[in-house]
């Protein structure tokens, strides 16, 4: 998820973004979630095969540096709106994964006629129970060792995906880029934890067509929460996919391709 | 050399019925409501002696927490402020990242200052990691938060005339009036609590008290670097009243009342660190690049004491965590470590810690004013002398 570095780099109004861009055909911008992304990431090796992916490191992220006046999810949109115009991107796929499905979201809801399709991944960014009810567990008040369990349904892959948590024996820069990632998921996501109570009340305004998908064992946010999130917005469809946790993307990168496939060209 | 009489107003006689976190989780049917009126007023008592016996008051604050039932420090310092007449008033720390309102706390601060007949001292903390999960303030940026507040606070306290606005990163006020001002002109002494050495050069830019909690080894660095930074910024070496430590500290007559009120206090060792793990060190509390060093070394936690397992009494006193001995032990443990540490000129004293009693705690306050501190004053005078020379 943040081991390796992204290769290519490009700054858009003053915001220096590490990102990768990889395959060819209809551009599809791909944001991460809030533990990271990285080069060899299956979910973009797939989907490269027919699309042109651009993933960048979300400001504060990687090795994307953070501006000091960039320090909302609001932000980071304006920031990824400038990246579009500044890429001269239309027809684009938006797809958003947790913390990236957030932004996603919110760049959906500003109205870019430059989008064709989004797809959600397990997103966060929205509330919908009462006040004395939490949708979205309190990543916060957790230790790194509780990662694997928490965000993957199989604790064993988790820990493949996030190099065994062998920080002693990685390289630096890997080092260096988790303890980044979590800091920027804590500025962005700290309170209200991980989402923004005005979004709800705005996913009626996502016009392009939109498929939820959701990992039927996350541990984060529950399915039935995605079944919400996808009903706040006008015709999106709903998916489940099993043997998946909040991270089940790195999971189940196949059935989770396959079905963002099959619903593009729907 | 001042004496500062502190105690966390500790709900000890739950410990041993609570199983796991002593702290931010630990169900409050533990904090029984009739033993918590009983104790803090026992408490409350002690400094209204220690302020009879010549110490001065120090006061803390931590919340959800059997380790510390003082949910505001400037709560207990307004009752003291009415109840004692001699001692200064220290509260170390008000934690301004936690608050919302600085405002408000340079409003408290100068009406404590104005009750106490300007015997307020002015301690501002980062605070504890875990104070986070209640505050519900962000761990990230928090040192951006800490030095904004803290300049408010100042120009607060010290501005004269009408109001005026302030308009920051962090906080935003139309109209600041404080009323009353300090009694204390241009405001109380500061204090600031670090351990490392950077933190050490900006206190002794701006000339604070610079204190330091359990610090051990880790005391000299700090010290060292505040005089250098001392002598750059004010042109002059750092008098010995700007360094501050803090340990448990117990007084006994012979060796069975020692050993006594050892076993006593010993047990606050243990239970300090009983934190959540998820609470010892959220994101962005420490810089990334910090996090990133700690993770490489493999080091996954703040260590709270840095002691041996059964640590002897030796390694208890050498490690500044906690001086214990009859009188003429404790004024060579004390002196010791304060010559290791390059000069120590407030000891911040736990003197009630774990289950020692009321009237241990008095007594051991009462020997030690008695039979430890005159002596202790004459050495850092002399010690002082040395430092001021030094240059």
């Amino acid at each position: 998820m943040f081991i390796s570095p992204l290769p290519d780099r490009r700054t858009v109004a003053g915001a220096e973004l590490e990102l990768l861009i990889k395959g060819e055909g209809q551009p599809l911008l791909l944001l991460h979630a809030g533990h990271g992304i990285e080069e060899r990431d299956p979910l973009i090796e797939r989907l490269s095969k027919h699309y042109k992916v651009i993933a960048p490191s979300h400001p504060g992220f990687g090795n994307s540096p953070r501006p000091d006046e960039i320090d909302t999810v609001d932000d980071i949109v304006y920031v990824y709106l400038d990246l579009i115009e500044d890429l001269g991107l239309t027809d684009i796929v938006l797809v958003g994964i947790s913390f990236g499905g957030w932004i996603a979201a919110e760049l959906a809801i500003k109205g870019s006629g430059r989008f064709s399709k989004m797809v959600l991944i397990d997103p966060v960014g929205v509330k919908f129970g009462d006040r004395e009810t939490r949708d979205i567990f309190d990543i916060y008040s957790t230790t790194i060792d509780d990662i694997p369990g928490l965000f993957f349904a199989d604790r064993e892959k988790g820990m493949t995906a996030l190099g065994q948590l062998d920080f002693q024996n990685m390289d630096e820069d890997a080092v260096a880029r988790f303890a980044r990632n979590r800091e920027a998921l804590l500025l962005y996501g700290w309170s209200p934890t991980l989402y923004n109570p005005k979004l709800k009340g705005r996913l009626h305004r996502i016009k392009v067509p939109t498929l939820v998908l959701w990992g039927a064992d996350d541990s984060v946010v529950s399915a039935e929460y995605g079944r919400k999130y996808a009903d706040a917005i006008p015709g999106a469809q709903f998916e489940v996919i099993e043997k998946a946790g909040h991270y089940g993307y790195l999971e189940q990168p196949a059935a989770f391709a396959d079905k963002i496939e099959t619903f593009l060209k729907s | 050399m001042e004496f500062w009489h502190f105690s966390e107003q500790s709900m000890h006689p739950a410990w041993d019925k609570i199983d796991g976190p002593t702290k931010v989780l630990v169900d409050n049917r533990f904090c029984d409501p009739e033993v918590a009126h009983q104790l803090y007023n026992r408490y409350l008592d002690e400094w209204v002696i220690a302020d009879k016996l010549g110490y001065n008051i120090f006061v803390n604050e931590h919340h959800a927490s059997a380790n510390c039932m003082s949910a505001s420090c400037l709560l207990t310092l307004a009752i003291l402020a009415r109840q004692t007449e001699r001692a200064r008033l220290l509260c170390l720390g008000v934690p301004i990242t936690n608050r919302t309102d600085p405002y408000r706390v340079a409003e408290e601060l100068a009406m404590i200052d104005v009750i106490s007949g300007g015997r307020l001292e002015i301690g501002l903390v980062k605070a504890s990691p875990f104070e986070l999960a209640m505050s519900n303030q962000s761990p990230a940026r928090i040192m951006d938060r800490y030095w904004e507040a803290h300049d408010f606070v100042v120009k607060a306290l010290t501005h004269k005339g009408g109001p005026f606005s302030w308009e920051g990163r962090f906080y935003n006020y139309r109209n600041v009036n404080v009323w009353p001002r300090p009694m204390q002109q241009p405001m109380p002494p500061m204090w600031i609590t670090a351990s490392g050495a950077s933190t050490g050069r900006r206190i002794a830019q701006l000339g604070y008290v610079c204190a330091t909690f359990f610090n051990g080894a880790g005391t000299r660095p700090l010290f060292d670097a505040y005089k250098d930074e001392f002598l750059k910024t004010h042109g002059r070496p750092a008098p010995i009243d700007r360094f501050a430590y803090l340990a448990i500290s117990v007084c006994g007559r012979n060796e069975k009342e020692v050993s006594e009120r050892i076993a006593k206090m010993k047990p606050y060792l243990d239970v300090q660190p009983r934190t959540p793990k998820g609470w010892t060190n959220p994101p962005g509390y420490e810089t990334s690049e910090l996090n990133a060093m700690a993770l490489k070394k493999g080091v996954k936690g703040r260590i709270n004491f840095g002691l041996p397992p059964n640590p002897t009494r030796k390694d208890m006193a050498d490690g500044g965590i906690m001086f214990a001995g009859t009188p003429d032990e404790l004024y060579d443990q004390i002196t010791s470590f304060s010559d290791r540490a390059g000069g120590v000129g407030h000891l911040l004293m736990l003197g009630q810690a774990g289950y020692l009693s009321h009237e241990e705690t008095v007594d051991s306050m009462t020997l030690f004013a008695n039979e430890v501190a005159p002596r202790l004053r004459e050495y850092a005078r002399s010690k002082n002398a040395e430092l001021t020379a030094a240059a």
